[in-house]
């Protein structure tokens, strides 16, 4: 059985040790804030000038003037701090922060992502994901295994303009975990039922299989 | 010099002319020049070019000047939340520059502080690099990145005084603070404005010397994305 979104998000907050600076983007990645394990602290940023973000508002909570970067009203912690997008981009791109977990429409095995611009079909705008990937300490993906149509999406080489070159250190798919080095793509964990033979058929990028691959 | 302006269309006279450039503070529509915005359509300038991060909505804050086509170019990080900007954009009737959004914050940062470029890894490798200067710093690549000025900038503040000193207010910081540096006239609109003396010196974001007309305005705030939990959950 493949993995849930929610199971998704659940495994990508393995990544938070405690004390954390970490930037989460749109969709499933804003899910894994569900999950921070107990007893682990972990410090939300939201790109357009905050740190230190809080659960979504009671109805008599909501402030206009308090938004994360999906522009979905948010409240504030005791901790919180307010700035202005010069210095949340100073914070992101000068290497303060620890995590970033987004989604991608696809991934290379050298770890270059692509998740903004679909030519000619698609223009919305790459927001502040460029600036995240080259500057954030640990970039972690989490997308389908496949394109709706069944497409691969972890690539040889993305089709898609790029949002970064090299940046990309884990993939966590609704298949299994995979880890970007210096010496490629490796699958680390399957997830239940799955085998490496089904993943092989779903991908298009070369990889090996880890030697103590977790099989779930 | 006395700059408070009794409206906004006050406000913007004789500063507004076709084909200037023209920066808008905000994110999303949190932190927009709502009624300096309505007076920039109601003043008829045409052939802009906007720099702000985003575009509004279709029928709020800079979405009234795209559907008036009032915009000839944006300078922009993300425009999702716009079908006019989209529809107007692939029929080829609107310019389009995409900014990675933190080097759209020091573009204008470093505008407003006298520097002409700076260099970044952001965008090494991607589109936004095409055509520009590549230069190794300790191994690693950095592409140049120029600094944004405007002929006016558009603000909005939560509280000012009467020279001009401003505080924001939660995330209604954002570009404003940028933008009101580097705008060769930039004009503020206030939900709160004091007399001078009534702000803590050690408490203002942006000092009075930027801003050059102000002006008290009500504010509706549109939310775009009204999220919210119930009580008792987490």
């Amino acid at each position: 059985m493949p993995w849930t979104r929610e199971e998704m998000a659940k495994h990508a907050s393995r990544e938070f040790q405690d004390g954390f600076y970490v930037n989460l983007g749109i969709g499933i990645p804003t899910l894994v804030a569900n999950y921070i394990p107990d007893g682990v602290d972990v410090t939300l940023q939201s790109e357009n000038g905050m740190l230190g973000m809080g659960p979504f508002p009671t109805e008599d909570e909501v402030d206009a003037d308090l938004i994360n970067a999906g522009k979905q009203t948010i409240t504030e912690l005791r901790r919180t701090s307010y700035f202005s997008s010069a210095d949340s981009f100073a914070m992101i791109r000068g290497g303060h922060i620890d995590l970033s977990i987004l989604g991608a429409m696809e991934v290379s095995e050298e770890g270059d992502l692509a998740n903004w611009m679909i030519p000619g079909k698609m223009v919305k705008g790459m927001g502040g994901a460029m600036d995240l990937v080259a500057g954030v300490k640990r970039v972690v993906v989490i997308m389908d295994h496949n394109a709706k149509s069944g497409a691969a999406k972890l690539l040889k080489n993305c089709v898609l303009p790029l949002t970064g070159v090299k940046v990309v250190d884990r993939i966590i798919t609704d298949l299994g975990v995979f880890d970007i080095d210096d010496s490629g793509m490796r699958l680390t964990e399957l997830a239940p039922d799955v085998t490496v033979e089904e993943v092989k058929q779903r991908t298009e990028a070369a990889f090996k299989v880890a030697d103590d691959l977790i099989k779930n | 010099m006395d700059k408070v302006y009794k409206n906004a269309a006050d406000a913007l006279e004789g500063l507004t002319f076709d084909g200037m450039t023209i920066m808008a503070g905000g994110f999303g529509l949190c932190g927009i020049p709502e009624n300096l915005i309505t007076a920039l359509r109601d003043s008829g300038a045409k052939d802009l070019t906007v720099i702000s991060n985003n575009a509004g909505v279709d029928d709020f804050g800079l979405g009234f000047l795209l559907q008036t086509r009032q915009i000839k170019k944006m300078i922009s990080s993300y425009v999702g939340e716009n079908k006019t900007f989209e529809t107007q954009y692939l029929s080829g009737e609107l310019d389009l520059e995409f900014n990675p959004q933190g080097t759209l914050a020091e573009r204008i940062r470093a505008g407003g502080a006298g520097i002409p470029g700076f260099y970044t890894k952001t965008g090494v490798g991607t589109l936004i690099a095409e055509g520009k200067e590549e230069k190794e710093f300790g191994g690693e690549s950095y592409i140049m990145e120029t600094g944004l000025v405007a002929d006016l900038s558009l603000i909005k503040a939560w509280k000012g005084d009467t020279e001009g000193n401003l505080m924001f207010r939660k995330t209604a910081r954002n570009f404003n603070p940028m933008m009101a540096t580097a705008g060769t006239v930039t004009v503020v609109e206030v939900e709160e404005l004091v007399k001078v003396g009534e702000l803590d010196p050690d408490c203002i974001h942006t000092p009075g010397i930027y801003i050059q007309r102000i002006i008290k305005a009500k504010h509706e705030k549109r939310i775009e994305q009204r999220t919210i939990r119930q009580r008792g959950e987490d």
